[in-house]
């Protein structure tokens, strides 16, 4: 059963790319196969990756499962998320760790929207999913910068009873922000359960629509880890005045009583070390004269 | 400098010098000879009722080992440590032995104790260098363990259990085996091909160790059940903060966090190794034991100008007085007998507000408790605070065993020989006692190890 794990390293294991392509404007995907994640990973969890032997661990959200295999779904930002987006099918990622954190509290609820903005779609059709497996109606609303950066529509039309779909500039679906969206949906009906997943700023904004209804809301926090297991305290974040890790508490919290602002303060402690990093990985990509690979 | 009763071992003589240290990661104690182990080994009164040996937690034969170095028979030597402790080139440096077979060396009356960790560490250096032998094991018995966690209790456990003929898979939720030893112990006191060849010594033996695997995540705990028996040697990793105001600011580490960047993650090397660790001019660390001493010499290495900041006087410093001196010498400065009550920035930090603390009554553990001045507040600058004042275990895998008994701040509870109130599931090490040393986990491991192995035998016999 763990055959797998006798990887081309001897006793080290690696986990081999079986598929990986573009979803959009710098939005990329990989199915990675890594048995002992795919077997037990919920909705909600998270895996930790490691590159190569001079990789950091960076945390993702399991996507999609199927079998053996795991989705990751990230946006080329820094450093590591583009030497992930050059890898191919065939290539090996050195560590898949998981799968990491508490799951989606799912349960029947009745009424659930999912919100997802930008690369935060990805987590979005695991839950709708799950959600509507377990008895509840499931509205999806997906949100971008413009038509080129939307993923996984046809993917969360399927996993949702209906799907509404919002771009910044109106290139696709209505034209504005999922927090707009969210406000007209809350507004109709009632609604009992709210996953909101995106960008930090993002999540702060949608999830003040339901706060004056006192709707329950989730959100993923994606704070800076590095075991992702509770050992290091990196990821701590303050829920309702008090700290808490991300990586072991969370990754979901109550969005009423996150403090966003601390979040997005404590994402930049390395925007300087990820600028030379990124560009370093440039300037070698560019020597080399090959999509970016490193080491 | 006053030195405290009962602090024996003072630094020794092969060592490199601080200022060459500090420029790099690379070990501070040079090792003994060939020729300075046997002088030393010669010291040795070779007492008929050793008490060295009652003063170590794996009951290694020391005598014995120390004849046999002696005669210059130095695989006889390894041999004879190895039947009892299979990470000597690891304890050999990091174990207190000052207080354990040093601290009960009959010749520490009269002169210095014989150097047992210096020569233990000789020979298990001198057997890596020429090639590790793999202890022999004994016939299969087809019984299967699981071992949550690879550090020094769980690879003590799995190496006495494949030696006694089980088949061990170790579960290591990070990419290295080796816990504590790997991310804690900066390589400076512990090089990590030492504890990687310590551990490529247990493949040796058949231990299977699957690495990125989070035992009741990765691995469900019913499938842990499913093996005839289960050791939890998860350790102390979750750590504890001050709780005061400005802890969430940027640049406020923990000291696991700090030295898992570092030691695990190769953050001195940013950015051939895409971990960051912040770069720091100034660095307060916080707390007075080793973990401490590690975090403020690595920052040390990183540049950084470093004050410790301790609650109590330097006699009361739990750390290993040996450390102590090293970090003194490497040029930490010491800020004793005050205690921080505020972290200052916006966004990053900028600095520590201190209060001096005053001794007090006695506290149980005879220590006076410190109790602060008022009105004695006082500034530090700093650009990076490092939290080191302790960690608990680590509450993941333990909360999901259902019908554990743990104990109110996290831990396991065993009896004598490491039985949880769990049939067939035994813990040892941190998770167990609370935070202590590598030694300590390593004889627990081993008492745990024998009962797993009896149990084992019985159910075999039943059948």
């Amino acid at each position: 059963m763990e055959s797998h794990l006798d990887g081309v390293l001897g006793v080290k294991p690696l986990y081999r790319v079986i598929e990986a392509g573009q979803l959009a404007d710098r939005i990329f995907q990989i199915w990675v196969e890594a048995p002992h994640v795919a077997r037990h990973a919920l909705a909600g969890q998270f895996l930790v990756i490691r590159i190569d032997e001079h990789g950091e661990r960076i945390p993702l959200t399991v996507s999609a499962v199927s079998g053996d295999l795991v989705r990751i779904i990230f946006m080329a930002v820094g450093k590591t998320t583009h030497q992930l987006s050059a890898l191919k099918a065939g290539d090996f990622i050195r560590d898949v760790a998981g799968p990491l954190g508490k799951p989606s509290e799912i349960g029947m609820r009745g009424t659930c929207v999912v919100v997802g903005g930008g690369a935060g779609i990805a987590s979005c059709p695991i839950i709708a999913r799950a959600a509507r497996d377990a008895g509840n109606r499931v509205i999806g609303i997906i949100g971008a910068r413009n038509a080129g950066y939307l993923i996984l529509e046809d993917e969360m039309r399927e996993a949702c009873d209906d799907l509404l779909v919002a771009t910044d500039d109106g290139s696709r679906g209505f034209h504005g922000f999922a927090a707009d969206v969210l406000k007209e949906v809350i507004a109709g009906r009632k609604v009992d359960c709210v996953w909101i997943i995106g960008p930090a700023i993002m999540m702060k904004v949608t999830s003040e629509v339901t706060r004056p209804k006192g709707i329950r809301t989730f959100v993923s926090l994606n704070p800076i880890m590095v075991d992702g297991t509770g050992m290091c305290g990196s990821c701590r974040v303050q829920v309702g005045g008090e700290t808490k890790f991300a990586c072991v508490d969370g990754p979901e919290f109550d969005a009423h009583q996150v403090d966003f602002d601390l979040l997005m303060q404590r994402q930049r402690t390395y925007f300087d070390e990820e600028k030379v990093s990124l560009e370093r990985y440039h300037e070698h990509a560019c020597r080399c004269g090959e999509g970016g690979h490193h080491g | 400098m006053n030195t405290p009763v009962g602090a024996g071992k003072e630094v020794t003589m092969g060592e490199r010098p601080a200022r060459d240290r500090i420029r790099d990661f690379f070990e501070v104690d040079c090792g003994l000879s060939a020729e300075e182990a046997v002088a030393e080994a010669e010291r040795c009164m070779q007492c008929k009722k050793p008490s060295c040996v009652r003063g170590c937690p794996v009951e290694i034969d020391i005598p014995a080992f120390i004849a046999r170095i002696a005669e210059r028979d130095f695989r006889g030597a390894a041999r004879i440590i190895k039947e009892a402790n299979l990470l000597p080139a690891v304890c050999g440096r990091v174990c207190p032995q000052e207080v354990q077979c040093e601290g009960a060396c009959i010749l520490g009356g009269k002169e210095m104790p014989v150097r047992i960790g210096e020569l233990e560490r000789f020979v298990a250096d001198r057997e890596r260098e020429q090639g590790l032998v793999i202890p022999p094991v004994a016939e299969p018995t087809g019984k299967r363990v699981a071992v949550v966690g690879s550090g020094p209790a769980g690879l003590t456990a799995a190496a006495e259990l494949a030696r006694d003929g089980h088949m061990v898979t170790v579960f290591e939720s990070l990419h290295e085996p080796g816990g504590v030893l790997m991310y804690g112990i900066p390589s400076f006191r512990l090089p990590k091909d030492v504890v990687q060849a310590e551990i490529d010594q247990l493949r040796g033996m058949g231990v299977k160790i699957l690495t990125n695997h989070l035992a009741g995540a990765s691995i469900p705990v019913a499938e842990l059940h499913a093996y005839d028996a289960v050791f939890i040697g998860t350790g102390a990793g979750l750590p504890f903060f001050m709780n005061i105001p400005g802890e969430q600011l940027n640049g406020v580490y923990s000291a696991n966090e700090f030295l898992t960047r570092v030691n695990l993650m190769h953050a001195d090397r940013f950015p051939e190794y895409d971990t960051p660790v912040r770069h720091a001019g100034r660095v307060v660390v916080v707390g007075g034991g080793n973990v401490a001493m590690d975090a403020a010499r690595v920052a040390r290495r990183l540049g950084a100008r470093v004050t410790l900041v301790y609650r109590r006087r330097e006699e009361d410093l739990p750390a290993r007085r040996a450390e102590v001196i090293r970090a003194r010498e490497e040029g930490v400065e010491f800020e004793l007998c005050a205690n921080p009550v505020r972290i200052i920035g916006t966004h990053f930090v900028t600095g520590v507000e201190c209060v001096r603390m005053e001794m007090c009554s006695l506290d149980d553990s005879g220590r006076p408790e410190p109790s602060p001045l008022k009105g004695s507040n006082f500034t530090i600058d700093a650009d990076m605070v490092i939290q080191a004042i302790g960690q608990g275990p680590n509450p993941l895998l333990i909360r999901k065993i259902e019908g554990i008994t743990y104990g109110r701040k996290g831990n396991i509870v065993v009896d004598e020989e490491g039985r949880s109130s769990l049939e067939k599931v035994f813990a040892a090490g941190d998770v167990a006692t609370g935070a202590a040393t590598v030694i300590l986990a390593m004889g627990g491991a081993k008492k745990a190890a024998r009962a797993i192995d009896r149990m084992l035998r019985e159910d075999q016999r039943d059948r």
